[in-house]
């Protein structure tokens, strides 16, 4: 493995030196119906799970193909999804925001042929390559972060937990027959790197055990006052360590019961390690959030099972429990109702009732004034 | 033959859903194979140890990866994100895994050659694993080692014409819709606009000068298909102040079930005729609508640009034409102090290229965050801590209801001494001149 240079050179950094030229102009990569009808669009179809027809001012029609995508994709599924795009697209293709492909074409002859490609291409293991669907009053692709293949703050896997519960929802995405759209995220720690904190339904890892303080090395990886700035419960503060040794050392002392297992120490320390694979760590489902304006205000997710454990590889206690929420809100909900939407009318004691899910000390509100608004201050209520 | 025995994950290869592991598998064989003869930059068992680190993981239940590391390219302060693992002699492939982010074209579209020339560089400098793309947007690079950084920036930009994307306390790589470029709801050119920002602001990309992230996005209408309410630090939303566009012989038809409401969204299930009284005008948050025969109305002062009914019935119904964003300020996660949705300060905005208008008020406000802000303070926690009264005095715009769901519920209100008649300054003589003690 012989090192080749590209041509920079590091005694002269500056050398040639292009900064600070931001992405490549988006009209470059517009497939040439877009770039014709651009801001000039009427209206919308959805012929069929995972294909779209939009019209355009001009007479013109694009059709879409939607596929859904693991999101963590290597080249030569990329090179693949190219070709593809070359046989049929002219070249041309687009990820959603929500980690789904769409091939396009111009012609609606050219649907039928598109559409047998990519559902013949399946992987060595069985699963499908490129499923069509994600569209409409059904599932797309449930967003997620990193989890173990790459985050060192992750509680619990990321793809893996998708992969589960998207294998158990597979004809939610394939179909459109549930209230309204289903928007599912998952994030592998409190930070949330997805939009879990709004989603119809997130699932969260997080830890449930202060850190373990690593005396050894604080002191020399750390900045003291950047970890006890970090704690905002102020559950951390500076103090002297006598070590095995005889040594004494700078470190912190944690009250463990002022711990929310937020993890923001860790991040500004990396001698609080949080990790626990003995129990500790694990994930709750969030419900009820989502980021439209339509008929109701945005609306934050709510905790509503504090816990289910880690269980490689494929999760079966968080598979069963947000299968049970989405046949509820299938079963429940009105024609274009979201699922926060529907809990609150149903009320969120019956709504806990209808999922089958048990409401726990956790889930009543006890962090900051936000808290109050939680609870309830009315006698309009439910038995 | 794989390098490592995966038991548990080959357990997620089953089922229908696109297997990561099959990808990573697939990964993984043809860089073995090499068919094409890549003199590969870094270890060619990378994808077969990104695989065995994971196994590790699903085994005891907890991440290998180390905490960060400062790498990056020269001048840059965001862009890489250094990540190393904990178990480098079982997993030497893996031992150094960056990952580079690379700046998104807006509204993500590609041609295939772009994306090929994109995945050779990666394939030979990297390990050909990516995300498309990261929760903030950028096309994500999962895994390469430091020698390599500068060389990969380096063909990104002699070669491919691209920038990397923004990490740290930086401007974080503004994202958009796909805007105009196929949605009839698009109300802005957010395609546009989320270019023009990206390229004005490169140096707060690139440069760490925030006390901690900001994130700009743009969504084309209040539906809000890019999050940028829950997600951004300062979020645009299309918006129009006029009327909505009314076809009547379309309604019509969707009355008489000529076209299926919602763009055909509901078509897998039976929930019988559509009704316009039940889905459409009583669905209406504002009750503005009704019919008069078998016209629709609607009262469009009184329209709160739900966008419930254009989703409804698209070809009946159009935005107004008279458009431009509101923008919205400090959404988060709850990471630290619980999650914040977008607070709007402009109520509404023209949304044209130069952007000046805009361009101006986000600069009051970087100058005022840089100033103000706490470290690893997010803008909404600014805002929560000074009050969005101070933060809609630094954006100098002008106040009214549209900016608070109700008005304040108690009376303490911080008058200002000029704002008092006299003056807060009193003699005590003159006081007791008019009431012993």
């Amino acid at each position: 493995m012989a090192f080749i240079s590209s041509g920079y050179d590091p005694k002269q950094p500056m050398k040639d030196r292009i900064t600070d030229i931001g992405p490549k102009h988006y009209q470059e990569f517009l497939p040439p119906v877009l770039k014709k009808n651009y801001g000039k669009w009427l209206y919308h179809e959805i012929l069929e799970p995972g294909i779209l027809m939009h019209k355009a001012e001009s007479g013109d029609e694009v059709y879409t193909i939607r596929v859904g995508s693991p999101r963590l994709m290597g080249v030569q599924t990329i090179r693949e999804m190219c070709e593809i795009a070359d046989k049929h697209c002219g070249g041309h293709l687009r990820w959603t925001t929500r980690n789904n492909v769409e091939f396009m074409v111009d012609s609606k002859d050219k649907v039928a042929p598109l559409k047998e490609d990519l559902l013949s291409r399946k992987h060595d293991g069985g699963s499908f390559k490129f499923p069509i669907g994600g569209t409409g009053a059904g599932m797309t692709n449930i967003i997620h972060t990193q989890g173990w293949v790459h985050c060192h703050t992750a509680a619990t896997d990321a793809s893996g937990t998708v992969k589960a519960v998207m294998d158990d929802l597979f004809e939610e995405f394939t179909h459109m027959r549930l209230p309204a759209q289903l928007r599912v995220s998952m994030a592998c720690c409190v930070n949330m790197c997805g939009a879990v904190h709004c989603s119809d339904i997130g699932f969260v890892g997080y830890h449930r055990k202060p850190p373990i303080i690593d005396h050894n090395v604080l002191d020399q990886i750390c900045e003291v006052p950047l970890a006890v700035a970090a704690c905002p419960t102020a559950a951390i503060r500076p103090t002297k360590v006598d070590m095995p040794d005889g040594t004494k050392v700078n470190s912190v002392a944690i009250k463990n019961e002022r711990c929310m297992f937020c993890g923001n120490c860790y991040t500004m320390c990396p001698a609080l390690p949080l990790s626990d694979g003995k129990g500790g760590d694990g994930l709750i489902i969030m419900v009820g959030g989502k980021v439209s304006n339509r008929i109701s205000n945005p609306k934050f997710s709510k905790v509503v099972v504090d816990f289910v454990p880690n269980e490689p590889p494929r999760w079966p206690t968080l598979v069963k429990k947000v299968r049970q929420i989405v046949d509820a809100y299938s079963k429940g909900a009105h024609k274009y109702e979201r699922l926060g939407e529907w809990a609150e009318r149903i009320g969120w004691e019956r709504f806990f009732e209808v999922c089958d899910l048990e409401f726990t000390w956790h889930l009543i509100d006890d962090f900051r004034d936000p808290a109050y608004e939680t609870w309830r201050q009315t006698t309009n209520f439910k038995f | 033959m794989a390098k490592h025995k995966t038991p548990l994950l080959d357990e997620l290869e089953k089922g229908p859903w696109p297997s990561f592991v099959s990808d990573i598998k697939r990964e993984a064989e043809s860089r073995a194979k090499n068919e094409k003869g890549v003199e590969y930059q870094i270890p060619v068992d990378v994808c077969d140890d990104l695989l065995g680190v994971l196994e590790l993981s699903y085994n005891d239940g907890e991440t290998h990866w180390k905490h960060g590391g400062i790498v990056g390219v020269f001048g840059y302060g965001g862009g890489v994100i250094g990540r190393y693992c904990d178990a480098p002699e079982q997993f030497p492939g893996v031992a150094h895994f960056h990952t580079v982010r690379v700046n998104q074209p807006s509204g993500l579209y590609y041609t295939t050659d772009f994306l090929n020339k994109l995945c050779d560089l990666w394939e030979f400098r990297g390990s050909g694993l990516t995300n498309m793309h990261g929760s903030t947007g950028d096309i994500v690079w999962l895994g390469t080692t430091t020698p390599q950084l500068e060389e990969i920036f380096y063909e990104l930009t002699h070669k491919l014409d691209t920038d990397l994307g923004g990490s740290g306390s930086n401007l974080r790589t503004p994202a958009c819709c796909l805007g105009k470029s196929r949605c009839e709801y698009a109300c802005i050119d957010a395609q546009d606009l989320c270019h023009d920002l990206t390229n004005e602001y490169q140096d707060f990309l690139h440069r760490p000068a925030f006390p901690y992230k900001f994130k700009f996005k743009m969504d084309g209408c209040p539906n809000g298909c890019v999050a940028s309410i829950a997600r951004s630090d300062l979020s645009f939303i299309g918006l129009w102040k006029d009327n909505i566009r009314i076809d009547q012989k379309a309604v019509k038809a969707y009355i008489g079930g000529e076209i299926p409401p919602n763009g055909g969204a509901h078509s897998g299930r039976d929930w019988g005729k559509f009704d316009i009284q039940k889905e459409i005008i009583d669905l209406c948050p504002t009750k503005c609508m009704w019919m008069e025969g078998d016209t629709l109305k609607i009262n469009d002062k009184e329209c709160n640009h739900c966008m419930h009914c254009i989703n409804a019935m698209p070809r009946a119904l159009r935005i107004g034409e008279d458009t431009g964003c509101a923008m919205l300020l400090g959404a988060k996660a709850p990471i630290l102090d619980g999650a914040q949705m977008g607070t709007l300060v402009v109520p509404f905005i023209k949304c044209e290229a130069p952007y000046t208008e805009i361009k101006d008020l986000i600069e009051k406000l970087f100058e005022f965050w840089m100033e103000e802000g706490k470290n690893r303070e997010r803008i909404g926690e600014t805002m929560k801590r000074v009050g969005l009264y101070k933060i809609l005095q630094v954006l100098e715009v002008e106040v009214d209801a549209r900016v608070v769901q109700e008005p304040r519920t108690n009376p303490y209100i911080f008058w200002k001494e000029e704002e008092v008649p006299g003056g807060w300054d009193r003699q005590i003589a003159d006081y007791r001149s008019r009431h012993k003690m």
